[in-house]
């Protein structure tokens, strides 16, 4: 179908944009990249009054190494976010993850804002920022807020987002330089939408950190099977224990093409394939 | 309330154009409906199928996926303004029959064009992985991934055809 008539702004700066979003509230809807937004516009699943369009605010387009921990603005799209060498250097898991992202012509516009505020459950990079223990700065024209990642999801497009702030800034700890981090999902076909995937960080100081796709409402931390892994060395028996662990620590939602048990028989598969690449 | 149309001012194929368009209307039915760019085809507009594949400021976008409103003072190609760039891949496609119907072509095209700039020598899963997002109803992709391998060798000087 057609996208339903709307009204558009396009802000030429962050405050502009915020003060059209505190005056339109929730009749209002940011566009950034528009690969979620214009699809659920053409299936008239969404029909805001006002598009306000923050493509082109270029301050939120930078990535910068910090001390600790590198940000990245709200509209770093996943082409640029797999091509940057700072972020091959410091978080290796996240180019990893976007080639699963669709196909190369949405990673050429679709942002790692946009995929956050948007909150599917099958999202890569939502996951990737959950195991990277990432927080997101929140910004209105009431102030701002960083929300950490564990905080910010909360249900199948739902986020800690009120309906007059902006996701301007993902901050990411820098794992340290013996983490490994390993990324798997799975699904039908190349860039189609996870039926399960895994972003996997390892730390030898505060144990791994394993996100969950696909599997729940949200994107979720497994953290029964993280508490058994930091407890003990990894070997082949803890491994095969660690891999049962995880099975039973997600109730995946029911859905006829891909029943509960199928998914809980696919996390234990991604789990056992990241497993294996650390021993 | 804010106007359902706004002027754009964009290069599509080399050629300034300006117009007044209606906020909601995508890159594509612009394309198509306005300037008589009928080579993007519309598929699904869910941004599922890749019919729609045009370039925008040198990487390939869905047309669907993006407002025209959104392309203003951008550069538009489409696969009428291709023509020299692909003439190998057109070749290739043609005599491996990597076409039936024809619907997918423009947008496969362009989608190979531009995993061939990028990689001169793709293996054929980095082919099948780089179209993922062009769907064919017609040949099984399997000639269009020989389409494609044939014109990354024939651009190495390899073996034609």
């Amino acid at each position: 179908m057609k996208a339903p008539d709307f009204g558009y702004e396009r802000p030429g700066n962050l405050e502009e944009a915020l003060r059209l979003l505190a005056k339109h509230g929730d009749d209002a809807a940011i566009i950034a990249g528009g690969q979620s937004l214009l699809a659920l516009l053409n299936f008239r699943m969404a029909a805001p009054e006002l598009l306000i369009d923050i493509g082109r605010l270029d301050k939120l387009k930078q990535i910068s190494d910090q001390d600790g921990h590198i940000e990245i603005g709200g509209l770093v799209r996943h082409c640029d976010l797999a091509a940057s060498p700072l972020i091959a250097r410091s978080l290796p898991l996240l180019p990893r993850a976007i080639s699963h992202i669709a196909h190369p012509a949405v990673r050429h516009r679709g942002t790692i804002g946009g995929s956050l505020a948007m909150a599917d459950p099958a999202a890569e990079l939502a996951a990737c920022c959950l195991a990277l223990d990432g927080q997101f700065l929140l910004i209105s024209e009431r102030g701002e807020r960083w929300v950490r990642a564990e905080d910010f999801f909360q249900g199948v497009y739902e986020t800690a987002l009120a309906a007059d702030e902006i996701l301007t800034t993902v901050r990411l700890p820098k794992p340290g330089p013996d983490s490994v981090g390993i990324f798997k999902e799975i699904a039908r076909r190349q860039g189609d939408f996870a039926m399960a995937g895994l972003a996997f960080l390892t730390d030898p100081q505060t144990g791994p950190r394993i996100a969950l796709l696909g599997v729940s409402d949200r994107p979720l931390l497994a953290h029964g099977t993280m508490a058994f892994l930091k407890d003990g060395p990894l070997n082949e028996s803890r491994a095969n224990e660690a891999v049962d662990l995880i099975g039973g620590e997600v109730e995946p939602p029911e859905d006829p093409a891909y029943p509960p048990a199928y998914r809980r028989h696919l996390v234990r598969v991604l789990l056992r394939r990241a497993l294996t690449e650390l021993l | 309330m804010t106007a359902k149309t706004r002027r754009i001012a964009l290069t599509v194929n080399g050629e300034e154009v300006s117009r007044e368009v209606p906020v909601r209307q995508n890159l594509v039915d612009f394309l198509r409906h306005d300037l008589g760019f009928t080579g993007s085809h519309v598929g699904c507009e869910q941004g599922a199928c890749g019919a729609c594949t045009i370039v925008l400021n040198n990487e390939t976008v869905r047309g669907c996926l993006v407002l025209a409103v959104q392309a203003d003072g951008c550069e538009v190609r489409t696969i009428e303004g291709s023509g020299d760039l692909l003439s190998d891949l057109r070749e290739s496609f043609h005599a491996l029959n990597a076409l039936q119907c024809g619907f997918c072509t423009p947008g496969m095209m362009l989608s190979a064009e531009e995993l061939l700039q990028a990689n001169p020598t793709p293996s054929r899963q980095e082919i099948r992985d780089y179209l993922s997002g062009n769907f064919c109803r017609c040949t099984g992709y399997q000639a269009i991934v020989d389409a494609v391998a044939d014109a990354a060798a024939r651009r190495r000087g390899g073996a034609a055809l």
